[in-house]
């Protein structure tokens, strides 16, 4: 009798965690069609998905888009919303991964020196091209935020671990604090002799989307994609990792190296969006708090959730960064911030009163 | 179901040795009780043979030494219950019970049919099946204690460690933990070793005592033989009367000093 009624419980589970997955998934999709209808330039937005429609294969839609206007939504609009996508998701499911592995809901993804790191590359990248016309072969820019981010996480870790008691997470968050403030010292000593770039720093810390090309998500991809897989992959060992590193370890979960690995793949795809999109902040905090107020604290469905979300959240974040004060762009981190706080602090407020 | 045994065991943290030496062979369902003073070693004892803190010599289950490098196969053989479990409020008891089969699932696959049938028998042996559902935040003292039990329980290991099980348990869940323990091992066979800081409590479970001191040992054998004033004075500095009850059970009994 028991036994019947605890596998009615655990099916109920399920049941509602299907329904979590749908709905995200549904508002993802809705959020990248509107994504795709909006914008200062281009077709009317009810043209457009009668044109996705018409370029579905064996349906044929007279939608009235010209090849100009599917032009502007193909090659402007399509890759900000997609890069909005994988931006977000990677923040996110990077920003759960770090607070499951250090154990601590403060935690973002920029903790060991990720936003220092790249931030630094991308002030020595604007410094050294000011004053002349652009004359790489390749823009360089991403490709150093990247190694800026990669070898302040790694220069955390080595210190960390070297210096810190075998098993203390403390001594490399600590590490991270001075890696992150070094780099942020350089950059400022840097910012200081070339004022003129202070501008471009500036706007480039606080996020973008607006310049993004296929070409940014083709350079990406495959970061991300390694990095969400990887992760993914460790969702029930997070889980197992909550009752603590001992307890962990007595349950047979080799705890160092899980950690490394996790910190290591959201490492990889925090630094490889924050190269192409610059410091976003917030998406990684708030997102997966919102999923663990949502559907509960576990990381097999936070960490999927996550991602799907986290896309949602950033698509939708990024519309109104469009046309605010259009037709000039208002900064993503900018958006995020506004709208994202104040409805994280009512969903904080309707839980505890449901409670 | 299995023997245990510790062959010079030694533990030191930062060169500073905890526990010297320490031999000991366990048959297959015996309880085993550590006591001793704070520090004197009874916790890294059990923290080393548990895979959690460096240690020389070696631990065997039924005469395979523990390789130093699995924690899935110690976890297979030992299960830990620690002094201060690390609790997440918000999960709740049936996906904290789960937790204990992880030495049985590959790395990134998820629970078979099996380690769901182990839980759910694990929680109604424990009575728990009342509390499935429920976080584990809303819970009592004396039942997350039987919860976290279930877990070591799920793990299906035939050596139970129990650091201090009952220190922070009022005097009725004490003695409803230290019976379902001592239930378990008579049911299972289960082998089990626990440090305890009541006297008392461990004189009436435990098949032996063993009385650390300074990372040694200094006594062991059954409570009448253990427990005695002269030793506990010398080793705790403890003014202390032992009672004799005619079933057989000491009874520790702490003295005022006179005031000077």
């Amino acid at each position: 009798m028991s036994a019947l009624r605890t596998s009615d419980v655990s099916a109920r589970g399920t049941d509602h965690q299907f329904w979590w997955f749908a709905l995200s998934g549904v508002l993802l999709v809705c959020m990248v069609l509107v994504g795709l209808m909006i914008g200062p330039a281009g077709p009317t937005w009810w043209r457009i998905p009668l044109e996705l429609l018409n370029r579905l294969p064996l349906i044929s839609v007279d939608s009235g888009v010209s090849a100009s206007d599917w032009n502007i939504v193909w090659q402007i609009r399509a890759p900000r919303v997609v890069l909005a996508v994988i931006v977000g998701s990677t923040l996110s499911i990077s920003g759960a991964s770090y607070q499951g592995v250090f154990r601590n809901p403060l935690v973002d993804p920029y903790l060991l020196g990720v936003a220092a790191g790249a931030g630094l590359g991308a002030t020595v990248v604007f410094s050294l091209q000011s004053g002349e016309s652009s004359t790489w072969f390749i823009d360089p820019l991403p490709l150093i935020a990247f190694g800026g981010a990669l070898v302040a996480v790694l220069v955390t870790y080595l210190v960390g671990t070297a210096f810190g008691a075998n098993r203390s997470t403390t001594t490399l968050v600590l590490a991270g604090v001075a890696v992150t403030s070094l780099a942020t010292a350089i950059q400022a000593f840097i910012l200081q002799r070339n004022t003129d770039v202070v501008r471009q720093v500036y706007s480039w810390i606080l996020g973008r989307l607006s310049s993004a090309t296929w070409g940014d998500v083709r350079l990406v991809l495959p970061y991300v994609i390694a990095s969400t897989v990887v992760l993914l992959l460790h969702r029930r060992l997070l889980d197992v990792m909550r009752v603590g590193d001992d307890e962990a370890l007595a349950l047979g979960v080799n705890v160092r190296r899980v950690r490394l690995v996790v910190v290591l793949a959201a490492t990889l795809g925090t630094a490889s969006v924050v190269a192409v999109s610059g410091l976003i902040g917030f998406v990684g905090i708030i997102v997966p708090h919102a999923v663990r107020l949502l559907a509960g604290a576990s990381y097999r469905r936070v960490l999927p959730l996550s991602v799907l979300l986290g896309a949602a959240f950033l698509v939708a974040a990024d519309i109104p960064s469009r046309v605010l004060a259009n037709p000039a762009e208002t900064p993503i981190g900018v958006v995020t911030a506004f709208f994202g706080a104040p409805f994280f602090l009512l969903l904080l407020r309707t839980r505890q009163t449901s409670q | 179901m299995s023997t245990l045994g510790f062959c010079n065991l030694g533990v030191s943290y930062d060169g500073v040795p905890a526990v010297v030496d320490f031999n000991d062979i366990l048959y297959s369902g015996e309880w085993l009780c550590l006591i001793g003073p704070n520090g004197a070693g009874k916790s890294s004892v059990l923290r080393a043979a548990a895979g959690l803190v460096s240690y020389s010599g070696s631990v065997a289950i039924d005469q395979n030494e523990i390789p130093a490098t699995s924690a899935r196969w110690r976890a297979r053989h030992i299960a830990y219950v620690p002094q201060s479990p690390v609790i997440p409020t918000d999960m709740i008891v049936h996906d904290y019970v789960l937790l204990g089969r992880n030495p049985y699932i590959k790395h990134f696959a998820s629970e078979s049919q099996n380690d769901r049938d182990v839980v759910e028998r694990v929680l109604h042996r424990l009575d728990l099946t009342s509390f499935t559902k429920r976080p584990l935040g809303t819970l009592s003292g004396g039942e997350v204690q039987r919860l976290v039990i279930a877990r070591a329980l799920a793990q299906e290991a035939p050596v139970l460690f129990l650091d201090e099980p009952t220190s922070a348990l009022d005097i009725g869940h004490q003695q409803q933990a230290l019976e379902l323990v001592d239930g378990l091992r008579r049911e299972q066979g289960l082998t089990v070793v626990s440090a305890m800081h009541d006297l008392t409590l461990a004189g009436m479970y435990a098949d032996r005592l063993v009385l650390m001191h300074q990372g040694r040992r200094v006594a062991e054998g059954t409570a009448q033989h253990v427990l005695r004033s002269e030793t506990l004075a010398e080793f705790y500095g403890v003014t202390a009367r032992v009672h004799h009850e005619p079933d057989g059970t000491v009874v520790v009994i702490p003295q005022r000093t006179p005031s000077l």
